[in-house]
């Protein structure tokens, strides 16, 4: 098993977001979690991925490191990113001063210095970098250009799927990757992601509409509301979810 | 003596503060001084010149100075606030007992006391032989006094003068009489004048024609003594087509009484002479609650005064309770440049109003100014220029960028550019951005595998490479290292 969310509940500012939510995750095997907003599908997320801002009150995570089992809890979320761990943001942040480019090569051997792997020279680097690029139709300047500065929405997710292939992790959260893309930038964020997936990495994909799951085919479909899992099921579940909404849960 | 305080006891709380573990220069030297009475006053200016066996002439530059500041305000046009300052309540001069410094004596090393080594050694400026920078030529001034210099017969060789101001006055009083007060006139200002009437001692640079100076001149600055003013007078001429490189740091003791710091430097550069000049400034800051620190009132000025000639200001201002502090350039001579690239980081309760002046006389001067700063806690960070063109200014150039990072709810940031055009073909660009840093920015770089440590590092180099670029590689690093350490831990 890659990740294992037990009972977890969680609350920020006083609020209780999680009441109680399961999840198993095994390498090789593509997730999607649907649910009506606010029922606390971002938190989770970030709760995995260690913000700050969540108190976690019950319940525990363990992620597979070296074929154990670890409490996710006692890794800084650095550390979590180092062991593979990666959160495709729905609103990614801007940071001027800092090429994408510069983020990518810092990142990336962070990483390896983590895994005990060599370096990789910037030279090097920069050709891994522009190759994958290219597969996603990012134009080469965008690489030295500040990390998601002045990128349209379209940009900014295209940004975040490169960032998916250059660091290559194990697992991957993808949250609202669909959210404000037009069609054309909604295949190649699919292709992106399509090309990611293999047997020994798990993607989730936390969405709200079935577009993006005709695009990537999840294994498992699980809809979350009020901070639980209501029900998982295959692709049956999504096209009943387009058809009656939320309501039924 | 009393004790460092860096070493009693542990924060309380578990955030550490940026005074408890930072200000690793706040320590006090135990060395026996000795310190003029406090008070100031003709009687005070007349001991002081005798006690530096000064000629006539510079005594008599010192009481026209005095006699003119008494009739001046202190300003108040900063956007800073403290406390007035007694004029009457500090000391104008305290230096370590012992000959050096005061006759313009030889100062070998053997000659400088172990406190004084151990000091330098403890602020990573080692004076010993064997350890010497190689390709930095270093002067020390230790509260009033210059204490040491070294690279003495490599710069001999090639005719560069360095030396403490009052060895110059006494060895070279032709060169220092032609220029001081030729760029700030003790008239400029209130501290000017001040300083004009009780400077104790300084840096003074000579580069003769057509040299470039073999290595890096730098002086280091080190306020000890208590309630003592540092008022350092630096002069640097270079002369036709020469070079000079020339780096200053400070440092300061953690003291809870405040510390006054008034320096004139004057810069000269003839007909295609360059003069870069960068300053590293950490004086102590005060602590958290913004008692203590050092006023630090300075006056930096340049005249690019032959044709095609170039001074440049590169400054890192990290210290300071409170800082006023324009170094400008004077661009009389036809072509001549001036440039002016600034980080300035305020945390706490510091106060910086900083900038610059460029005044264009001579036809196509060009100047650049490019300003960052970052302003973190209750801090404010003013960017205080101005940008002025002559009608002779035929053909002038400035580009200006200023741009501030905010860190936290509470800090301040503000650009005040003066803009004066007199002659109708000056081209004047004015940039300014204002950025903050957020959790979510560091959260998301944490996110792809960097440290805390190494997120911050990469968002303010990312801020301010443009200015480092401009520093000499070892300061360059020694700066970063600076903002990073004082970032750390006001953000998040």
């Amino acid at each position: 098993m890659l990740l294992n969310v037990k009972n977890l509940k969680a609350q920020i500012d006083g609020k209780q977001i999680l009441k109680g939510l399961s999840l198993q995750i095994n390498a090789g095997e593509v997730h999607a979690i649907m649910g009506p907003n606010g029922s606390g599908k971002s938190s989770l997320s970030k709760i995995i991925s260690g913000h700050a801002g969540y108190e976690v009150t019950e319940g525990e995570i363990e992620y597979e490191i070296n074929f154990k089992m670890k409490n996710l809890f006692e890794l800084e979320p650095h550390e979590r990113a180092q062991e593979g761990i990666f959160l495709g943001f729905q609103y990614p942040v801007e940071v001027p001063g800092v090429t994408n480019m510069m983020l990518l090569f810092e990142s990336y051997n962070a990483i390896m210095l983590r895994q005990g792997v060599e370096p990789m020279a910037q030279d090097e680097f920069n050709k891994v970098v522009q190759q994958k690029a290219e597969f996603l139709g990012i134009k080469e300047d965008y690489l030295y250009r500040g990390v998601n500065v002045g990128f349209s929405g379209g940009e900014k997710k295209r940004n975040e799927i490169l960032q998916l292939l250059v660091l290559n992790p194990r697992l991957a959260f993808l949250d609202e990757i669909d959210s404000g893309l037009d069609i054309d930038a909604l295949k190649v964020v699919s292709k992106g992601v399509n090309f990611f997936k293999n047997k020994n990495n798990a993607v989730v994909l936390v969405t709200h509409y079935q577009r993006l799951l005709d695009y990537i085919k999840p294994d498992f479909v699980h809809v979350l509301s009020d901070g639980q899992i209501k029900v998982s099921g295959g692709m049956e579940l999504v096209h009943k979810l387009e058809k009656q909404g939320y309501d039924w849960l | 003596m009393s004790q460092n305080k860096e070493q009693e006891g542990l924060p309380t709380s578990s955030e550490v503060r940026l005074e408890d573990r930072e200000y690793q220069y706040g320590f006090i030297t135990p060395i026996e001084s000795e310190t003029f009475a406090k008070g100031l006053s003709e009687e005070i200016i007349k001991k002081l010149s005798q006690k530096k066996q000064e000629p006539a002439w510079v005594l008599d530059y010192r009481l026209k100075a005095y006699r003119y500041w008494v009739t001046l305000n202190e300003p108040t046009w900063a956007q800073v606030n403290y406390e007035k300052i007694d004029f009457n309540e500090l000391s104008y001069y305290s230096a370590p007992k012992q000959k050096i410094g005061e006759e313009g004596a030889s100062k070998s090393l053997e000659d400088i006391d172990p406190e004084l080594l151990k000091t330098f050694e403890r602020l990573g400026i080692p004076l010993s032989e064997q350890k010497r920078l190689t390709g930095v030529a270093m002067d020390l001034v230790f509260d009033s006094v210059s204490v040491g210099q070294t690279h003495t017969d490599l710069l001999e060789k090639h005719g560069v003068i360095f030396c403490s101001i009052s060895e110059a006055i006494q060895k070279y009083p032709e060169i220092v009489k032609k220029y001081l007060g030729s760029v700030v006139p003790y008239t400029d200002n209130f501290y000017a004048a001040l300083n004009s009437a009780v400077f104790t001692d300084g840096s003074f640079v000579f580069i003769p024609k057509g040299v470039k100076c073999p290595v890096d001149l730098s002086t280091y600055f080190r306020i000890n003594a208590k309630e003592t003013g540092q008022f350092e007078r630096t002069l640097v001429v270079a002369e036709e087509g020469s070079f000079v490189n020339y780096l200053e740091g400070c440092t300061a003791p953690q003291r809870d009484e405040y510390q006054m710091h008034a320096a004139v430097v004057e810069l000269v550069a003839m007909d295609f002479a360059e003069i870069k000049y960068s300053t590293v400034q950490n004086w102590y800051t005060g602590d958290k609650k913004g008692r203590g620190g050092v006023y630090n009132f300075v006056t930096k000025r340049g005249k690019c005064q032959g044709q095609s000639s170039k001074i440049s200001w590169t400054q890192v201002e990290s210290g300071s309770a409170v800082t006023w502090k324009y170094p400008s350039c004077v661009l009389l001579g036809d072509h001549s440049e001036g440039a002016f690239y600034s980080v300035a980081l305020t945390h706490d309760y510091m106060q910086a109003d900083t900038g610059t002046k460029m005044i264009h006389i001579g036809k196509n001067t060009k100047s650049t100014i490019l300003s960052k700063g970052i302003s973190t806690g209750n801090s404010r960070n003013i960017y205080r220029g101005l940008v002025k063109v002559m009608p002779s200014a035929t053909g002038a150039r400035n580009h200006s960028q200023c741009d501030s990072m905010l860190v936290g709810a509470k800090s301040k940031a503000l650009t005040i550019p003066y803009i004066e055009v007199k002659n109708s073909t000056a081209v004047v660009e004015h940039e300014a951005s204002t950025s903050r840093v957020s959790e979510e920015q560091l959260f998301y770089l944490r996110s792809r595998g960097l440290d805390q440590e190494k997120a911050v590092s990469l968002l303010v180099n990312g801020f301010c490479k443009d200015v480092f670029t401009h520093l000499p590689l070892e300061f360059s690093v020694e700066a970063v290292k600076l903002i990073e350490l004082k970032l750390e831990n006001s953000v998040g």
